[in-house]
C-alpha cells in the first residue's frame, strides 16, 4: 500500500510535526513499506481473540487520600524553556 | 594482584568491607578506564566523574562507621560505581534520552531502581548513551553520536541501550542499568558478549523511566556475569508504589547453586523451531550463531537438562506486531514534548502553534519521527481497528502461545539476535532491516516474560554470540538459575575485548 502526500500531511499534523519536503517523501516512503509488511496481520483470523492492553491483569491503584508534598515551584519551573512571573511563559495562541 | 576494575561485585563488596580497598580508590580505577577508552568507544552522554567520587566519599564514610561497629546491615552495592541508560532519572544530572529536544533537561528525581542503587552507595559513573528515546537498535539514534562495540569499533555495540552494554563490556563499570522495550537490553549485551537480563513487565518499577512504550517497557541489568546481574536485580525488582504497573509480589534473594547439576537436573528446555527457521526473509539466522546455540544447548543437557521441540507458530508476526503497538504507545508517550514546560523550544516559533509544529519537527530525529508517524497512523480515525487493534489481538495470541508452551517447558532457548553485531551504517537506509535485527527479542516483550541472554560463542570475526532464556511471569530465579549453571561449565563470558585489557 502506498501512502498519498496528503496522508502523510495529515499524521504530520496529528502529531504536530513540521516536517520538511524531503522529509515527507522520505517518510511516504518508509511508512508505506512498513505499513505494508504490518499489513500481513491480517491474515490471521482474531474473530474470537481480545486484545491486550496489558500483559498484567487489569487493576485499578488507588491511595489515601492524604496530601504528600509535591515538587517545589522551582523544580517545576527549572527546566522551562521560558518561565515567567511562577507560570511558564509561549508566544501568543491567536495572532 | 587483579586490576581493581578486574574484580567482581561479590569480591569488591568483601574488599571494601575489609577495607582492603576504599571506593574512592574503585571510582578512580574506573574513572581511569573511562578516560582511557572513552575516545574510542563514546559509551556515555554524561561522565558524573566529580558526583562519582563525591558519592564515593560519602560510601567510605558509611563504610569506615560498618567496619567499627559492623551490626548494621551494609548494602552489598555500597561503595561501588555503576552506570545507568540516559532514558532513567538521576536526580540533579543531565537526562537527554539521547535527544536534542532533552538536551539541558535536569530532572528533579530520580528513577526508583537508580534511588535503589543511590540510595545503597553506589556511585554513578554517569549516563551511557542510548538510541534516541530508546528507540533504535544500534545507538546509532542517539543525538549525540554512536557509540563502538569494544570488540570491533566499526561495529555497533547493538542498541538501544548500546552505551551501557559497551561501558560493562570494555569495564568501564562493573553492572549497568539498561531498559528493554523490544530487546533494548538483551541484543546490545548479545553483541557485547555481555549478560544482559529484561524482568518480567512489572517487575521492576518504571517511575523515572521517561516512557516509550508504557506496555512494554521494563528496567534491564547488563553484568559480566548471571550472578552479578542477580545480585543488581534483586536490588532494584520490587514493588513501588509510585508506579501503577509494578506488582507487588515479593522479591525473594536469588538462590545460585555451586554445582551445575542442581539448577539443570530434570529441567526441561523448548527450542521454539521458528527462531531457526524464521520464513521471514531478510532475518536469516547467522550459521555460526546457530552452531554455538546447538552447542551450548547441547551442553546443558548433558547435565540433566532435557529438551524439546517446540513450535511457537506465531513468532513472524512478533516483528509486525511490534511495530504498531510500540509506535502507538509512542505516539502518545512522546506527545507531551510541546516545548512549553521543559525540554528544548525552537528558537524560530512565533506563535503557539510554530512552539509545537518546529520545536518537535527540528528538535527529534528521524528514527523518533518515523515512530510517531507510524504510531499516530495506527491509531488514526479509520485506522485504528485495522491496524493497532489487530496487532493487540494477535499479541494476545503470541502471549498465550507462551503461556501454552511453559505448560510442557520450564524455559525456552533461543538465539538472543539472528546476527553477530552488525556494522555501523549497514542499516540506517532501511528501517526495516534494522527492526529485523530484534526479531527474536520482540515476543518476550509482548508477552511480558523475562529472558536473560548470555554469551556461548563468538564467530570466526571474534564477535560474540549471545543465547536468551526465556520463562514464564516472574521465573526470574529459574531463568538466572539455569544461565549460571553454564556459566559454572563454559567460560565464554571470561573472555574480554582486547581493548579493554591494560595497556
Amino acid at each position: 500500500m502506498t501512502l498519498s502526500l496528503a496522508e502523510v500531511e495529515h499524521i504530520a499534523t496529528l502529531a504536530r510535526l513540521e516536517l520538511s519536503p524531503e522529509e515527507k517523501e522520505l517518510f511516504r516512503a518508509q511508512l508505506s513499506s512498513i505499513l505494508d509488511y504490518a499489513a500481513r496481520l491480517r491474515e490471521l483470523d482474531t474473530s474470537q481473540v481480545s486484545p491486550t492492553f496489558s500483559v498484567l491483569p487489569p487493576r485499578s491503584v488507588l491511595r489515601q487520600d492524604v496530601p504528600h508534598p509535591g515538587l517545589s515551584l522551582a523544580d517545576l519551573l527549572h527546566n522551562a524553556p521560558q518561565a515567567e512571573d511562577r507560570q511558564f511563559r509561549i508566544p501568543p495562541v491567536f495572532e | 594482584m587483579m586490576d581493581i576494575i578486574d574484580l567482581s561485585l561479590p569480591q569488591l563488596t568483601l574488599s571494601l568491607r575489609r577495607g582492603e580497598l576504599s571506593s574512592r580508590e574503585v571510582v578512580r580505577a574506573y574513572l581511569d578506564q573511562i578516560e582511557r577508552l572513552e575516545p574510542q568507544l563514546h559509551a556515555f552522554i554524561t561522565p558524573t566523574p566529580e558526583l562519582a567520587l563525591a558519592q564515593a566519599d560519602q560510601a567510605d564514610q558509611q563504610l569506615n562507621e560498618w567496619r567499627k561497629a559492623p551490626h548494621g546491615d551494609l548494602p552489598r552495592l555500597c561503595g561501588i560505581p555503576l552506570v545507568v541508560k540516559d532514558v532513567l532519572c538521576a536526580a540533579g544530572v543531565r537526562c537527554t534520552c539521547g535527544s536534542r529536544i532533552l538536551e539541558n533537561f535536569v530532572p528533579p528525581y530520580s528513577a526508583t531502581a537508580v534511588e535503589r542503587l543511590l540510595e545503597d552507595g553506589a556511585p554513578l559513573l554517569g549516563k551511557t548513551n542510548t538510541d534516541e528515546f530508546a528507540m533504535g537498535s544500534s545507538t546509532e539514534n542517539s543525538a549525540f553520536g554512536t557509540t563502538r562495540n569494544p570488540w570491533s569499533l566499526e561495529r555497533v555495540p547493538g542498541g538501544s541501550s548500546g552505551g551501557s552494554a559497551a561501558a560493562v563490556a570494555a569495564r568501564m563499570a562493573p553492572a549497568a542499568l539498561g531498559t528493554d522495550t523490544g530487546g533494548s537490553v538483551r541484543q546490545p549485551a548479545s553483541y557485547c558478549g555481555v549478560v544482559g537480563l529484561k524482568p518480567t513487565y512489572g517487575r521492576v518499577s518504571r517511575y523515572g523511566l521517561v516512557a516509550f512504550g508504557s506496555s512494554l517497557d521494563t528496567v534491564g541489568v547488563f553484568g559480566r556475569t548471571v550472578a552479578e546481574v542477580a545480585l543488581v536485580y534483586q536490588r532494584i525488582a520490587g514493588y513501588d508504589p509510585k508506579d501503577s504497573t509494578c506488582v507487588n509480589l515479593p522479591v525473594k534473594p536469588i538462590e545460585l547453586d555451586q554445582t551445575p547439576e542442581s539448577a539443570l537436573k530434570g529441567l526441561r528446555i523448548g527450542i521454539p523451531d521458528e527462531y531457526f527457521h524464521t520464513g521471514v526473509p531478510g532475518s536469516g539466522i547467522q550459521p555460526e550463531v546457530e552452531t554455538s546455540i546447538r552447542q551450548a544447548i547441547a551442553q546443558i543437557e548433558s547435565l540433566g537438562a532435557t529438551v524439546e521441540i517446540i513450535h511457537l507458530k506465531h513468532t513472524p508476526y512478533a516483528l509486525p506486531v511490534y511495530y504498531l503497538i510500540a509506535p502507538a504507545e509512542a505516539s502518545a508517550n512522546l506527545a507531551r514534548y510541546d516545548g512549553v514546560r521543559y525540554g528544548a523550544r525552537a528558537e524560530t516559533a512565533s506563535s503557539m502553534w510554530e512552539v509545537f509544529y518546529k520545536t518537535r519537527g527540528e528538535k527529534f530525529g528521524a528514527e523518533v519521527k518515523r515512530r510517531i508517524m507510524l504510531g499516530t497512523y495506527a491509531l488514526s480515525a479509520g485506522y485504528y481497528e485495522a491496524y493497532y487493534g489487530q496487532a493487540q489481538k494477535v499479541r494476545t495470541l503470541i502471549k498465550e502461545e507462551f503461556e501454552h508452551a511453559f505448560q510442557s517447558v520450564d524455559v525456552i532457548a533461543a538465539p538472543t539476535t539472528p546476527t553477530t553485531a552488525f556494522r555501523i551504517g549497514e542499516h540506517v537506509d532501511d528501517p526495516l532491516s534494522m527492526y529485523l535485527e530484534d526479531i527474536f527479542t520482540l515476543p518476550a516483550n509482548l508477552a511480558g516474560i523475562p529472558a536473560v541472554t548470555f554469551p556461548v560463542g563468538f564467530d570466526h570475526q571474534g564477535l560474540p554470540i549471545g543465547m536468551q532464556l526465556m520463562g514464564a511471569h516472574f521465573q526470574e530465579e529459574r531463568l538466572l538459575q539455569v544461565a549460571h549453571a553454564y556459566q559454572l561449565v563454559a567460560d565464554w563470558h571470561l573472555h574480554q575485548p582486547t581493548l579493554s585489557k591494560p595497556r
